[in-house]
């Protein structure tokens, strides 16, 4: 008990620590899992995409960005924003409605959820009467209509989603005038698209899935025209000047219809099938875009040829004598195309396509020739390849910051340069403090660099691996070029490509120097790259060196993947990160741990075997030290001998999954009949628990156990080894089996460097008494403080470490932490953590932490992500617990193990293959989006419409205080109308 | 001497004195068992005992009677601090020496009792020693609900259950725990919230002291507190239990708060100042001869410091580890060190 009242209630302290620490999810970066529905808002110039999980994301000008979540967690399967409004109104696959709205709120906007709804037949009806398969938001913003599976449209009001039931349109109604012989071969069943006319808003086109269109006039509640397909219907769109529409049909085709006054049931002008004549697939969306030079743009998504492109994700833009098939990587979910949106304009004039696919954001250019795509600012595609590993690196200075986005714009020479065009909404955020790069290392040889700055996480430079090594695909096979007159014209858009050539050349630790722009990355075969940045493209032979880590243990035979083959000779490199080094383990397993000391030129690297210190100066192996044990079978045969504990893991993972899925139950099962229910689920759980029990050994670690010699860490540190009176340079490597290796390493001075060579010699090994696995080693100098980087003291960035008073150890384990003197490593003290709480330590890291009150104050904590997904802050040097924030579910094993932290207290990890969270602990450095969206200046004639909207809101949902609430309306227009003339 | 019939004790014991010079002193022998811990010899039954069991060397520590600290025996080398209670024991023993039946302290401990007088009856508090034994501990917990009894009435609640003991595990051959006892709290932390993984973790991260308090399947077994001899009753039936030499005995007594932080671990701090790439496989010293440098140095007093002198100054660590092998168990638990001397003094092992 004493335990826990120990840490005392300091109130100084407990102020302070509201003024350091704060917990924020602050924006999820990347690429939207899942995404399912696309929208686009031409008055506020905001898109919008649902995702299969509920969630609904805005984005404008880079930096504005929204995120809403439907408390259903269900797929929203439409997006439609009410035509000059700030209100968007989502579909989901519950047929459930929701009206969002963005509402300003203490200076910034903010999008929340105002109303949701679901459509009721009558009593007794089938669902599929009331299953809503198409909305219009008319454009008077008073009504929407909503197309079912049943025929019939209903008509709901906004914002209160009253029934207006006399305004229904059934299809009775539309069927009375009909041809006879037309009517009986197909009834009206689900409508399939309604579209409002473009001059006209009492008249709206109504699409039925079976061919029939009509035009219905909403005055007078008839049908004015119609229009007699043959094929089934897949979309509609109307042309500008409302004189034309065109369908596109399941078979491939679309159809040119025209509306006049005297031809009540016309024929269709021209009926096409643009890659005929053989069967294709169906076209499922067409945009008619009209411009000045007389030749339409015709943009339609699918319709290949089913036998031989069936497979294509393909959009057409059809353009005069133009045409191409945009193929895409992924299945395109919706397009947009954005055109002037003046309502005076003569011609739709097409600037862009916006297509969002499954797996990423392709933006066309239609107004530059050739049709290039542009480079997006957000929404990229992080697992473009897998990502394997990332790392941070804070504060970059700018000059290194700018040869790297020099590099990288050599390599974006094929994008448009046309500005971004969804660019609604203004970021008000403040600049962000710092320039962060994130690096993240891929499957397929690639290591990203992203400007994680801001809120907006842009790709900087791709640095590839691949050009060093020999693998099968040949670069010179290039699956896009095409012959001049192949059919169709198709032209493969988009970056995302999962499909790794060599799972060997995957990239699993990066180490970056921002001070040197050394850079070294270790992959899955045991390669380790040291590379150094050159603004020019160059030509040169890569050094190769193997660090044997075995030394000569005899008996083990290595059964996993072989290294990666070299390329023999020069190897021409473009601008940018260039290998010069490369070190091979062997055997060539995965590198576990790697550090790289610039001011030294050393770099080390760790592998399940053992570790090895690389002089890359001298291109010399200065020594390598095997850490296996000899009992560990496992580590010595590779990856394939675990195949059966791989099975055994499985089964595990089935085995929680399938008792999550009875807890959740449990928790869902809502207080009805709670005893009963309880009871049940209880013994369900019992029989289920009887059939498959999952239990768990306790048993000490030995050192027997497998995967001992796993090197977890390693650490450069200038500190004292040997003796208390003389500092030197030290390795220092943590294993899985809890020891800690420390070498002393001799570094010839600069003048001599190339002549003498660097020497290592162990100086300590410690073995932890609890063998748990070193998560982490840190050196703290005489003020308590971490050491600081190499060069960091050389640029000027930092204190010089205190060599006076005596250092300290710092030893992070999975189990606790423990800090020891220095030279003496004798212990001093040490905070336990699964012993007394059952959770591990997966990440541990060392961040700035500054006082958001006063602008002098900060301190070094420990930031620590434990296997259950929380985030604990423990103070240094004095190991207590400050404070604690659940971040990630602890089911989320691959979340866990992405999380980067930053130096100053802000981290990142992936909620999904494609996305990052980014979250903040510190109350000063928070990067968080911040950005208002003003009601753009609209015509008098809308701006009337609007204003009775609202009144007629106003008056139906409170009839009482109508009067107070009109007059803050007003107020607020007024406000923000004035404050947007001001920007 | 002959390993399979070393004769008298009284004959060793003179011997002893004689060889040391030390006729006039009252001392009390000890030898070092193969699980690194130091136990005493006092009758022929562990004399015989530990020539036998020598491997291959004998190593005796011979101490002042006087100054022995019977805490430094078996399983309380492990423990730092000597509870008062145990001194009162010490002093009751030590009236009537000449009774050679063995003291509690004359066998490592490998399971106890704890808190009988502060737990409620249906609970039993059980405390493990897996340090100096080889035997692992043994046993699988599992998922599963039990029934409490709250204002509401009776009420099921997940908990955690033993679900397996090993065969000739430490925890099957204590008896004090079985298949289906529910598992209440660990070092002192109720397991109530938590999950299976995360229990594991927690006992796992404890197993080298681990104390646990469980609600045995069986009530039928429980110590009836009411005769109120909680801690004498159980340690003399105990010790008339362990009377044949068995490596299993229970003693009761009561855990202390502090005793949980006082369970120190030392860590294993090796220097060496070699270059690693230099390794001379073949040169190694032998066990036997690491035994001599041991023996060699022993003293009077029970060393606190071992230290191995670096004779070749040619070894590397991998040695180093076929040494502290070659005393048959892992390296933390074969050097007879009373715990805390590393703590307390910084000891170093240089090679």
């Amino acid at each position: 008990m004493r335990r826990f009242l120990r840490p005392g209630h300091d109130p100084v302290r407990e102020r302070l620590k509201r003024d350091l620490f704060q917990f924020n999810k602050t924006v999820e970066h990347g690429f939207p899992h899942q995404p399912s529905a696309l929208g686009y808002s031409p008055f506020l110039r905001l898109m919008a995409i649902g995702t299969r999980s509920g969630a609904i994301k805005l984005y404008g000008a880079p930096g504005v960005e929204f995120m809403g979540l439907h408390e259903e967690n269900n797929t929203v399967m439409q997006i439609h924003f009410i035509p000059d409004q700030c209100q968007l109104v989502t579909l989901l696959d519950d047929n459930s409605l929701h009206l969002w709205s963005l509402k300003q709120h203490s200076g910034a906007s903010e999008l929340r959820e105002e109303y949701r709804f679901t459509l009721k037949g009558p009593p007794g009806s089938p669902p599929s009467a009331t299953q809503i398969t198409a909305v219009l938001p008319h454009s008077s913003r008073e009504v929407l209509y909503l197309g079912t599976e049943s025929g019939n449209i209903f008509v709901v009001e906004l914002p209160s989603f009253r029934v207006l039931e006399d305004r229904t349109i059934t299809s009775e109604a539309v069927l009375q005038r009909v041809p006879e012989d037309y009517c009986n071969r197909r009834s009206c069943e689900l409508v399939e698209a309604l579209r409002e006319h473009p001059k006209n808003p009492d008249q709206i086109l109504i699409g039925y899935s079976r061919g029939l269109i009509v035009l219905w006039d909403l005055q007078n509640n008839k049908v004015t025209h119609h229009f007699l397909g043959s094929q089934q219907l897949e979309n509609l769109y109307w042309q500008r000047d409302g004189s034309k529409f065109i369908s596109c049909h399941y078979d491939g085709s679309y159809t040119q219809w025209p509306v006049s006054g005297d031809n009540r049931q016309p024929e269709p002008l021209e009926n096409l099938v643009p890659y005929g004549p053989f069967p294709c697939k169906a076209i499922s969306k067409i945009y008619w875009q009209t411009t000045k030079n007389g030749l339409p743009y015709i943009i339609f998504q699918g319709g290949m040829p089913r036998a031989s492109y069936g497979d294509r994700h393909s959009i057409s833009v059809v353009h005069g004598s133009q045409q191409t098939a945009f193929d895409f990587t992924s299945r395109v979910i919706d397009f947009f195309i954005i055109f002037s949106s003046e309502p005076t304009a003569e011609f739709d004039d097409p600037s862009a396509m916006v297509v969002l696919a499954e797996e990423e954001l392709v933006v066309i250019d239609l107004k530059s020739a050739g049709w290039p795509a542009v480079h997006p600012p957000y929404l990229a595609s992080l697992h473009c390849s897998a990502i394997t590993c990332s790392h941070h690196v804070s504060n970059i200075p700018l000059k290194l910051w700018e040869r790297i986005i020099g590099a990288g714009s050599k390599q974006n020479i094929h994008y448009s340069n046309m500005p971004w065009p969804i660019d609604g909404g203004t970021n008000i955020a403040p600049d962000p403090p710092q320039r962060d790069l994130l690096l993240t290392g891929h499957e397929d040889g690639t290591v990203r660099f992203w400007d994680a700055s801001g809120v907006c996480l842009h790709l900087l430079y791709k640095l590839s691996t691949v050009r060093v090594f020999l693998t099968d695909a040949d670069p010179n096979d290039n699956m896009n070029t095409l012959g001049e007159d192949e059919w169709p014209p198709l032209r493969k858009v988009g970056t995302f490509d999962p499909y790794s050539d060599d799972p060997r050349l995957g990239i699993q630790k990066i180490y970056l120097c921002k001070y040197s722009g050394y850079l070294a990355v270790a992959g899955t075969a045991g390669q380790v790259l040291v590379m150094e940045l050159n603004d020019e493209e160059a030509e040169h032979v890569v050094d190769h060196a193997e660090a044997d880590l075995l030394q000569d243990q005899e008996g083990y035979r290595w059964k996993g993947h072989e290294k990666l083959k070299t390329r023999d000779g020069p190897v021409r490199f473009e601008a940018g990160f260039q290998p010069f080094v490369l070190v091979q383990c062997q055997p060539p397993a995965v590198v576990t741990s790697l550090a790289l000391h610039s001011e030294w030129k050393l770099v080390a690297f760790g592998t399940s075997h053992g570790f090895g210190l690389f002089d890359h100066q001298q291109k010399r192996l200065v020594f390598v030290k095997c850490t296996l044990h000899p009992s560990d079978q496992l580590a010595l045969e590779g990856p394939l001998s675990r195949v059966k504990s791989l099975k055994k893991s499985l089964r595990q993972s089935f085995r929680r999954i399938r008792r999550s899925r009875v807890s959740s139950r449990k928790r869902r099962g809502g207080s009805g009949n709670v005893q009963e229910a309880n009871a049940k689920f209880d013994q369900d759980t019992l029989q289920e628990m009887e059939l498959a029990p999952v239990q768990r050994k306790i048993e000490a670690r030995s050192a027997e156990d497998s995967f001992t010699g796993f090197v977890r860490t390693l650490y450069f540190a200038d500190t004292f080894l040997r003796d208390s009176s003389r500092h030197c340079p030290s390795l220092w490597a943590g294993t899985n089996g809890g020891t800690v290796y420390a070498f002393c390493l001799r570094v010839p001075p600069a003048e001599r460097r190339m002549d003498e060579p660097v020497r290592a010699e162990q100086a300590k090994e410690i073995q932890l008494m609890h063998r748990a696995p070193v998560v982490g080693i840190l050196v703290l100098d005489g003020r308590s403080t971490p050491l600081p980087e190499p060069l960091e003291v050389a640029h000027d960035l930092s204190k010089s470490p205190d060599m006076q008073g005596s250092h300290q150890l710092l030893v992070v384990s999975e189990e606790q932490f423990k800090v020891f003197t220095l030279p003496k490593v004798s212990s001093k003290l040490k905070l336990k953590l699964t012993a007394l709480e059952g959770c591990r330590v997966r990440k541990a890291t060392v961040a700035n932490f500054g006082s958001c009150k006063t602008d002098d104050y900060s301190e070094n904590d420990l930031a620590v992500l434990t296997n259950l997904g929380d985030i604990q802050i423990i103070s240094l040097p004095f190991l207590k617990l400050q404070i604690r924030y659940p971040c990630i579910r602890k089911e989320d094993v691959s979340g866990i193990a992405s999380c980067v932290f930053t130096k100053y207290g802000q981290g990142f990890y992936l909620i999904s293959p494609s996305e990052f969270e980014r979250f903040s602990l510190s109350t000063k450095w928070l990067v968080e989006p911040r950005c208002i969206v003003d009601v753009p200046e609209v015509t008098s004639n809308n701006h009337v419409h609007s204003k009775s909207g609202m009144e007629n809101a106003a008056r139906k949902s409170s009839p009482s205080y109508i009067l107070a609430q009109q007059t803050i309306q007003l107020a607020c227009t007024g406000a923000s109308g004035s404050c947007q003339e001001h920007t | 001497m002959d390993r399979y019939k070393p004769g008298k004790f009284e004959d060793f014991y003179k011997l002893i004195l004689h060889i040391h010079h030390i006729a006039n002193l009252e001392v009390m022998i000890g030898y070092a068992d193969v699980h690194g811990d130091l136990l005493p010899i006092n009758n022929d039954d562990n004399f015989f005992k530990a020539v036998s069991s020598a491997h291959p060397l004998l190593r005796v520590f011979i101490q002042r009677q006087d100054e022995v600290d019977y805490s430094n025996f078996g399983t309380n080398t492990l423990s730092r601090k000597k509870k008062a209670l145990v001194t009162l024991r010490n002093d009751n023993l030590r009236r009537r020496p000449h009774i050679n039946i063995s003291m509690p302290h004359d066998f490592r401990p490998v399971s106890s009792i704890i808190d009988v007088d502060i737990l409620p009856e249906t609970h039993r508090r059980v405390r493990l020693y897996r340090h100096g034994c080889e035997k692992p501990l043994g046993f699988y917990i599992r998922d599963g609900t039990s029934v409490r009894v709250t204002p509401h009435g009776l009420e099921k609640v997940p908990g955690i259950f033993i679900s397996r003991m090993v065969p000739g595990g430490l925890a099957e051959s204590t008896g004090l725990l079985a298949v289906n006892d529910e598992v209440l709290e660990v070092n002192g932390i109720e397991v109530a919230g938590k999950t299976l993984d995360q229990v594991t973790d927690m006992m796992i991260a404890n197993s080298h002291n681990l104390i646990i308090t469980v609600k045995p399947a069986n009530q039928r077994n429980n110590i009836i507190r009411s005769s109120r001899m909680s801690g004498s009753s159980g340690q003399s039936t105990d010790s008339t239990a362990s009377h044949h030499s068995l490596p299993t005995s229970h003693v009761l007594q009561n855990f202390h708060p502090d005793e949980m932080e006082s369970d120190e671990e030392a860590d294993i701090v090796i220097e060496g100042g070699l270059e690693p790439q230099h390794i001379p496989k073949l040169h190694s010293l032998t066990s036997s001869s690491l035994s001599r440098i041991n023996g060699s140095s022993l003293s009077h007093r029970l060393q606190r410091d071992l230290v191995l002198n670096n004779n070749s100054g040619r070894e590397s660590n991998g040695n180093i580890h076929k040494l502290l092998s070659s005393l048959k168990t892992d390296p933390r638990h074969s050097l007879v060190i009373p715990r805390g001397g590393i703590e307390e003094d910084g000891t170093v092992i240089t090679l």
